[in-house]
This record gives C-alpha cells, sequence and structure tokens, in this order.
C-alpha cells in the first residue's frame, strides 16, 4: 500500500510539472523566439511588495530596469514607476496543444516586461524559452523513450520466446550494440543527416535517432521476463488447449513484461532528454532560435557567460525536480514490482 | 638538443666579446654590449626608453606549422615568422606608413618601373653572417621561382611579368617592374629576406619546402628579426631568444630589442588563453572577444586592457550568386532568381539591424559597416558612401517592386512569396568555431522573419564551410568574414576581382558575370597602375560605390582591436594592423620592479 501511495504522489508531481510545460503558453509571458534587442543579458526582475519609499503593496509588483550609464550589461532599477504584476493578460499568440490559438498570459506586466530568469544575448526571455523547450527536449525524451521499448520489446520477445538460433543471434547484436560508444555514435550518425533541415525534421531526426540506439537493454530484460514466463504452467496449459504462438505472445507472456517496461520507462524517459540535450548543447540539435533545454545551456560553453551572467544556469537547476520526478517513479514502481512479487511467492508457497 | 645550446652559448660569449671591442674601436663612450658599433648602419627607433631583459609569455592559438617563409599558410606561422624575420621596406602598424626597414632608402625612377633600394651597412643575420645584396638577390631568385610555390610569387607579378632584381653594387639592388604599380614600396612589406648562406643548399637540392620545421636546431635557422629560435616543446611551447646582431636601437643607442626571451605557448582555444591570462601565466593577450574583454576588464587588478578601436576586419553576408547552370538543381536555380535581383539584395541590407549587431555581438566595441574598406582603415574609405538606416519598409517596397509579395502560412505568420508562389526560404551558414559571427546569423534570421523570409542558420565547421562556398558552391548563403592585412586596398584584390579565389559571392570567375563586376574588374586594375594616391583614391571610391549599390556583399559590422598586458609591460601599444601586439615587439619591455609570467 505504501509503495502504491509514493507512486500515485510522484505521478501526480510529475503531472503537474508537465502539464505547465504542455501549457508552456499560457504560463510563459512572452514568445519564446522574440528579441528585446534592448535588454540583452537581463539578470532576473526581483519581486517586489515593498517600494523604494519603504510602502507595502498587496499586488506584487516589479520596477522595470535600464542599463547604467556607459555600461553594456550592468542594469539598475528604475524605482520611479511601479508595474504592477497583471494575471491573465492578453499578449502574443500561441497554441494549446498545437491546435488551439490562444492570446491569454497567466502574468506579465502592462508597460514593462517581466523577465523571471532574465534574458539571453539576444533579450530572449529564459522563462519563456525554459517552459517551451521543455516541450522540445520532454517530448524527444519520451517518444525517444517510447521507439526504444517498442523496438525492445519486439527483439525481446522473439529472441526469448523462440529461442535457438534466432536468441543467439539477436542477443549478441544486441551485445554489439551494448559495447557501442553510444555518445559518439549519436555524433557520427547526426553527422551524416543534412545539415539544413528544418526545426521539425531536426527534431523527429533526434528522436529517431535516440529513440534507435538503446534499444539492447531494454531487449535484454524483456528477453529474461519472456524466458521465464513461457515456461510458466498456465502457459503451458494454454499451449496444451492448442493456443497458438501469436495468441502466447500477446495474451500470457507480454502483459508479464509491462512492470519492467515501465520501470525502464521511467528510467530511460529522463536519460533520453539528457540525450537530446547533450546534442543540442553541441550545436547537433534542434536549431536556433527554437529553444530545447540544451540550446538553453548551450551558451554556458562560452567563459565569459560562465562567470558574468549566474542566471543562464537557472534552466538546469529548475530541470531538476523533472528528473527527480522520473527517477523517484522508477524506483517506486520498482518497489511495487518487488512487492508484487513477494506476494506471488509466498502465495506461491502456501499449502 | 644539446649541440645547439652549445653552439648559442658560444655565440653569445663570441659576441659579447667582440662587441665591446669593435664599440670601442669606434666610439669612445661605449661600455655596454647592448651599444651599437661604428660599422653597422643601426636604425634608430623614436618612443620610450626601455629596460633591458625579461621575458615575454604569450599563447598562441596553436602550434604554428613551419618558421619557413616560403611554405607559410596559416596565421599562426605567421605570427612567430614576423618576429623572426624581417623586410626591406615596412609599414609601420601604428601609422600605417612604410619606412626604411632593411633598406634605409629606397628611389623610384620618374617612369615608376624602376625601384632602387640601398640596403644598411654592416647587418647582420642572427648567426652572425653579414647581409648583402647577394642575400636579396637569392630571396627574390627564391620566391619567383614556381617549383618553389612560394605564397609570395603572386605578389611580385606585376603587369603579368614577374619583377626583375638586378644587383648594382654589394649594397645597392634595382628592382625593374613591366608596369606602373600603386601600391609602391608598400609591395616589399613583409617579404622576409632570406639567408643565402643556409638556403643555398637546400635550393639546389629542392628540398626548400621541407626545411624550417619547428624542430630544426637553433643554430640551423637564421633571419633578420629581432628574435631567433632557441627552443621546441612539441605541443607545449615555442621559445625565441633575443637576436643579438638585431639593427635596430633605440634613441639613447642601445640595442634593441630589450627582452631576452620571447615564448609562445600553445593554447589552443580562446577562453583557456583568457585564463591563462588571469592567472598570470601569460604577459600578454591579443584578439580578445568583446565578451572576454568586458570579463577581464572587469577584473581589472594587474594589467591594462587596451581597445585599439575598429580593425581592418569585415564582417558581411553574401548570397550563392555562382553560374554552375547545368549542375544545380531546380530548387537552388529558383533561389538563385532571387539572389541574383538586386532589388532583393538591397532589401535585405536595407533590413538588417546593424546597429543591433555592434550592441550585442561586440557590446559596442565594434562599428557598423556599409562597405569594405573598414573603419580602421585611415585613408581609404570613401565618406560619401551612403549609410542608410534601417528601414522595414523601404525594404518591403523594394521586395514589392522586385515582384515579390505577402501571404499568410497555415500558423497565420506572414510569409513572403516569389512571382511564382513559392515562399522564399533560404539557409545561411556560418563557422561554428566563431560564435560572434554565428551570433550574426542569428539577428539576421530575426531581422528578416520580419519580411516574411525563412531563414534558418546551420554552424558549420570552418573547413567545410570553406569548401562548399569554393568549391561545390551548395548553399544558399553565407556569413563571413576577412581581415585585412594591410589599409592599401591591394591586399583585398582577390575579393575585389572577378578571377579572385575570394571573390566569395561567385568565386574564380574565367569572364565576369556581370557588367558591374566587369566594371569593378576595370576599376582595380586601373587602379593599381595609377601613380598617385589621388588618382587611385578616386578610382577605388568608384569601385566601393559600385559595390554598395549592387549588394553582392551585404556588409554588417567591423570589431574593435581589443587587447591587454600587465601592466609591467612597457611600451604596449596594440595596432589595428596585424600582428596587434608584437608589432613593436623589439621595443616592448619589463617595468623595474616588477615581475612577469613565473614560467
Amino acid at each position: 500500500m505504501r509503495a502504491r501511495r509514493t507512486f500515485a504522489k510522484w505521478l501526480v508531481a510529475l503531472g503537474a510539472l508537465h502539464g505547465i510545460v504542455v501549457c508552456a503558453g499560457f504560463f510563459a509571458p512572452y514568445d519564446p523566439v522574440e528579441q528585446d534587442r534592448k535588454s540583452p543579458y537581463l539578470p532576473p526582475m526581483r519581486v517586489h511588495l515593498m517600494d523604494a519609499n519603504g510602502h507595502f503593496h498587496a499586488r506584487p509588483f516589479v520596477y522595470s530596469l535600464r542599463l547604467r550609464e556607459g555600461s553594456f550589461d550592468q542594469y539598475e532599477e528604475d524605482t520611479t514607476e511601479i508595474h504592477p504584476v497583471k494575471f491573465f493578460l492578453s499578449g502574443a499568440r500561441y497554441w494549446i496543444l498545437g491546435f488551439l490559438p490562444c492570446r491569454t498570459h497567466f502574468f506579465g506586466a502592462e508597460k514593462t516586461r517581466i523577465y523571471l530568469l532574465g534574458t539571453d544575448a539576444y533579450g530572449r526571455d529564459q522563462f519563456s524559452r525554459f517552459l517551451f523547450g521543455g516541450q522540445v527536449s520532454l517530448l524527444a525524451g519520451i517518444l525517444g523513450a517510447g521507439i526504444t521499448l517498442f523496438l525492445g520489446l519486439c527483439v525481446g520477445a522473439v529472441a526469448g520466446y523462440y529461442g535457438g538460433w534466432r536468441d543467439s543471434v539477436l542477443m549478441r547484436f544486441a551485445e554489439l550494440f551494448l559495447a557501442l560508444p553510444w555518445l559518439y555514435l549519436l555524433f557520427a550518425l547526426r553527422a551524416f543527416l543534412p545539415l539544413a533541415v528544418g526545426p521539425l525534421e531536426a527534431f523527429f531526426l533526434i528522436i529517431a535517432v535516440i529513440g534507435a540506439v538503446g534499444w539492447a537493454r531494454p531487449a535484454r530484460l524483456v528477453r529474461g521476463v519472456v524466458l521465464s514466463a513461457k515456461e510458466r504452467d498456465f502457459v503451458r496449459a494454454a499451449r496444451g488447449f492448442g493456443a497458438s504462438n501469436g495468441y502466447l505472445l500477446r495474451r500470457h507472456i507480454l502483459p508479464e513484461t509491462s512492470s519492467v517496461l515501465l520501470t525502464q520507462a521511467a528510467i530511460l524517459i529522463p536519460q533520453y532528454v539528457l540525450a537530446e540535450m547533450t546534442l543540442s548543447f553541441l550545436g547537433l540539435g534542434v536549431p536556433e532560435p527554437v529553444p530545447s533545454w540544451g540550446n538553453l545551456l548551450s551558451s554556458l560553453q562560452q567563459y565569459s557567460v560562465l562567470v558574468s551572467y549566474w542566471w543562464m544556469y537557472l534552466p538546469a537547476l529548475i530541470m531538476v525536480p523533472f528528473f527527480l520526478g522520473y527517477l523517484g517513479l522508477a524506483s517506486s514502481l520498482q518497489e511495487r514490482r518487488e512487492a508484487y512479487k513477494i506476494e506471488m511467492s509466498s502465495l506461491g508457497s502456501l499449502p | 638538443m644539446k649541440r645547439p645550446r652549445a653552439n648559442t652559448r658560444c655565440c653569445w660569449i663570441l659576441s659579447s666579446l667582440l662587441l665591446p671591442l669593435l664599440a670601442l674601436a669606434g666610439h669612445r663612450t661605449a661600455a655596454s654590449p647592448q651599444q651599437k658599433s661604428a660599422a653597422e648602419e643601426l636604425l634608430v627607433l623614436p618612443g620610450e626608453v626601455g629596460r633591458p631583459g625579461g621575458r615575454l609569455v604569450m599563447s598562441l592559438r596553436g602550434e604554428p606549422k613551419t618558421l619557413n617563409p616560403l611554405i607559410v599558410a596559416d596565421t599562426r606561422s605567421r605570427e612567430v615568422i614576423a618576429v623572426m624575420q624581417a623586410d626591406l621596406v615596412h609599414i609601420n602598424r601604428a601609422t600605417q606608413l612604410t619606412e626604411p626597414a632593411l633598406a634605409k632608402s629606397w628611389k623610384i625612377s620618374p617612369d615608376g618601373l624602376a625601384y632602387t633600394l640601398v640596403l644598411r651597412q654592416g647587418i647582420k643575420f642572427s648567426d652572425g653572417q653579414p647581409l648583402d645584396a647577394d642575400d636579396v638577390l637569392f630571396t627574390f631568385r627564391v620566391y619567383l621561382d614556381e617549383n618553389v610555390h612560394a605564397p609570395q610569387r603572386d605578389l611580385l607579378i606585376v603587369g603579368g611579368k614577374p619583377i626583375v632584381v638586378r644587383k648594382v653594387d654589394a649594397h645597392t639592388v634595382v628592382f625593374q617592374l613591366a608596369k606602373t604599380y600603386g601600391v609602391g614600396e608598400r609591395l616589399f612589406d613583409g617579404l622576409a629576406i632570406l639567408p643565402r648562406h643556409l638556403l643555398e643548399k637546400p635550393y639546389q637540392e629542392g628540398k626548400l619546402g621541407q626545411i624550417g620545421s619547428l624542430a630544426t636546431a637553433a643554430d640551423q635557422w637564421a633571419g633578420l628579426g629581432p628574435f631567433r629560435l632557441k627552443e621546441y616543446v612539441a605541443g607545449q611551447r615555442l621559445v625565441l631568444e633575443r637576436n643579438p646582431y638585431y639593427w635596430k636601437s633605440d634613441a639613447k643607442g642601445n640595442r634593441l630589442p630589450y627582452l631576452d626571451e620571447l615564448v609562445f605557448l600553445f593554447v589552443p582555444n580562446a577562453d583557456a588563453q583568457v585564463l591563462k591570462f588571469q592567472s598570470g601565466e601569460t604577459d600578454a593577450i591579443s584578439q580578445l572577444s568583446a565578451e572576454n574583454f568586458s570579463v577581464l576588464s572587469k577584473q581589472q587588478r594587474s594589467y591594462t586592457m587596451v581597445d585599439a578601436g575598429p580593425g581592418l576586419e569585415y564582417n558581411f553576408l553574401f548570397f550563392n550568386l555562382s553560374d554552375a547552370e547545368e549542375k544545380t538543381s531546380p530548387e537552388m536555380q529558383r533561389k538563385q532568381k532571387w539572389f541574383r535581383e538586386v532589388k532583393f539584395r538591397q532589401a535585405v541590407s536595407v533590413a538588417v539591424d546593424r546597429e543591433a549587431i555592434v550592441r550585442l555581438v561586440y557590446q559596442g566595441r565594434g562599428a557598423a559597416l556599409w562597405g569594405l574598406v573598414a573603419p580602421g582603415n585611415r585613408r581609404w574609405g570613401n565618406e560619401k558612401l551612403a549609410h542608410p538606416a534601417r528601414s522595414l519598409e523601404r525594404a518591403r517596397t523594394l521586395l514589392k517592386e522586385a515582384g515579390f509579395s505577402w501571404g499568410a502560412d497555415p500558423n497565420g505568420e506572414s510569409t513572403l512569396l516569389d512571382s511564382g508562389g513559392k515562399p522564399v526560404e533560404f539557409s545561411i551558414l556560418t563557422s561554428s568555431s566563431n560564435a560572434d559571427r554565428a551570433k550574426m546569423a542569428a539577428l539576421l534570421q530575426d531581422d528578416l522573419k520580419q519580411l516574411g523570409m525563412r531563414v534558418q542558420v546551420v554552424p558549420l565547421e570552418f573547413r567545410s564551410l570553406l569548401d562548399r562556398v569554393t568549391q561545390t558552391k551548395e548553399y544558399d548563403a553565407c556569413v563571413m568574414g576577412i581581415a585585412s592585412f594591410d589599409a592599401d586596398p591591394n591586399s583585398d584584390i582577390n575579393v575585389w576581382l572577378s578571377s579572385g579565389g575570394t571573390h566569395l559571392w561567385n568565386p574564380s570567375q574565367a569572364h565576369p558575370a556581370t557588367p558591374w563586376e566587369a566594371e569593378i574588374d576595370r576599376l582595380i586594375e586601373e587602379q593599381m597602375s595609377a601613380r598617385t594616391f589621388e588618382q587611385r583614391k578616386k578610382i577605388y571610391d568608384r569601385a566601393q560605390e559600385l559595390l554598395a549599390e549592387n549588394q553582392p556583399m551585404i556588409f554588417l559590422a567591423s570589431p574593435n582591436i581589443l587587447a591587454g598586458a600587465k601592466n609591467s609591460i612597457g611600451n604596449f601599444h596594440p595596432a589595428v594592423l596585424e600582428p596587434y601586439v608584437l608589432w613593436n615587439v623589439e621595443q616592448l619591455y619589463l617595468k623595474m620592479g616588477t615581475e612577469n609570467a613565473t614560467r
């Protein structure tokens, strides 16, 4: 029971985080590619309740920032005017789930722009870019993991169920795949592909590449489960009654693999999000100006950014809850599976 | 490695013994080996008098490939060779004017075809061997020999014929040109005079291309520059030592250079160079990016940061205008129809926010650019050239006139359509190793989006980018930068001429593809043989106007030359011409009571 409760907790937390990313357009105040060329490398704005004269305001507000005289990247607060934070304002158009046009944003201000996480070299809002970038990176992770698990399931089921030379060939092939340094394989694969690809093509290329690379480990796991499942009594009984191979696989054997697959999914998704980030970080992912988490962090490759603009690290920090959520989910899934196993074995030992 | 060291020490002892003797013979005042001897005609440099001794450490972007000026192709080698060799006439990097160097004077005949150069007397190579007219003759024979494939050969072909060099006496040489040459004595800048006593044998054996590697023994290599080879540690550093026979002195008669040693560390990455400079491992740093410059300026403690002002680098966008009709795909031909439309290029140019490029890419340490002559060039820019402000309206009008129209894409964004109703989409290549140009491309992408053009930025490794632009010609547009090595128009001749290899939008043409390119070719040829500056300037101005009208290159911005050095370095005056920091290396010195890099 306890395992089930922690599982639900992780699931709700992850669901909420993903909900925010899915509705990025609503929660993000601005268009992620819009350049505010007057405000490059603007630090995160502070949301105040007390103004410069010590008066308290019930509605939170911000001060706009202006460049310090003669400086390029040093800003100071302009305390002459307060800009209250407004909710549900109309702003840049976005699409909910890719087809519903909408203009309402969760928050913003009327006369100034609010940069919660600061801006990048082109004056683009880092907060909006983080949310929209999450759409790209998380979707890449989820779809990539989906492809991997599908391939792993197919290969593992065939190898485990049919056995013999098919098993040997597929598993040797899988071992070969495991032995490959897959980061370099990703580089090589991406380098072979055409250069001038649009953001959408690049996105699907990345998914295909990272999805196709990691199938070997889940395939081995699935094979193990299938090997033991096919010797179970109920499977033998079903076979005795004349069930076909397809029926046995579909009805009795593959369902046995579901818990392994779920745990694998929870481990693989963050791993693949990281893979996407690695590719984008190195400039092989989704092309600019489309945001992705890797693109957001790629400016940190420059020494000057590293030492001058600390808020460029913030996206990396905010990613942590996402990864934590997935790993928590994976461990609670595993716990549940173990509890279930114990239950099964204790049942089995009953007279 | 033992023998060369022993030999150099030998040289040292000999010179320190001989010099005072010679000096005593000539001058009563002479007392130290720093003082010149009477027989030598030293060049006396004005400026602050420094203190001899010490070592200067700088980082180099990578390992130089060679010390041999005959096969040099990379900038790193060029930087090192510049401090080891000397030329007959030298361009002062600060004033951008010519000055006597190995030649103490020169005379140009009234018809402009014969240059008579008089060499300094009593000058020696860094190994102590004397220099005379035979070395000069040998040098130019080698440069002009087709079998040597020296990169300098092209510079010495004037009017289709190689320059003829004749010896008058041991210290006088006449250069005979087939045609008048507007560049004049600037021609001799950078042409290192080679030691005949070392190179004649390998030349006769046809082995000139194989000598001069960094592993050469120190006593097997010599030059006329302020420093000579001392030690090379593969992958780490190159150590040069003071040339005791150098032919310049300061105002007080002390023989230059002041520094005992010049060390180049091989640091491949710009950020690592900054870190080394910050930690005090190197004494000076040049070619800084604006961001790194501001990082260093903010943490300024014991170093001086210098913004030398706009340099000669020009960054630009160009479209693929090459005409390999039979090879190109129908799609490429469709795109090239837009690119060939001059109003399309003018519209792009007027839509570019140059001011934003200067601010966001160079943090204000640069200048917006509307022509090929960068603002760092004092004499040759055309002041009358228009600097139109950014205007999207004007751009739209131009595009409309050229038959483009606008439509809405499924997402409701406005899209530029060509006369056939197809959306205008293209990609811009940039070098992946150059962060500045990648930023420019990202800004261009956004500027052009506002005209409804869909632009993709493709970062590419520089070599494959160059291959695409000059060889396969499979690209749409490209952002690139060129740094002129001299202020004279001649240094950009390969960009101007339609037959030039860096005539990037359509390189190495057999015949000029358009009437205006033919006109530019004619003007550039004409200015080359014009004799006075005023004549040349007038013709060159016209060429600049033609370029601005036709916009084959859409000029963006020019960065300032940024450099820094420890406060202990004296005479540190970076120039806007290469080599930015080391142009006056012989005058750099370490101030009293200060410490330099520990290694």
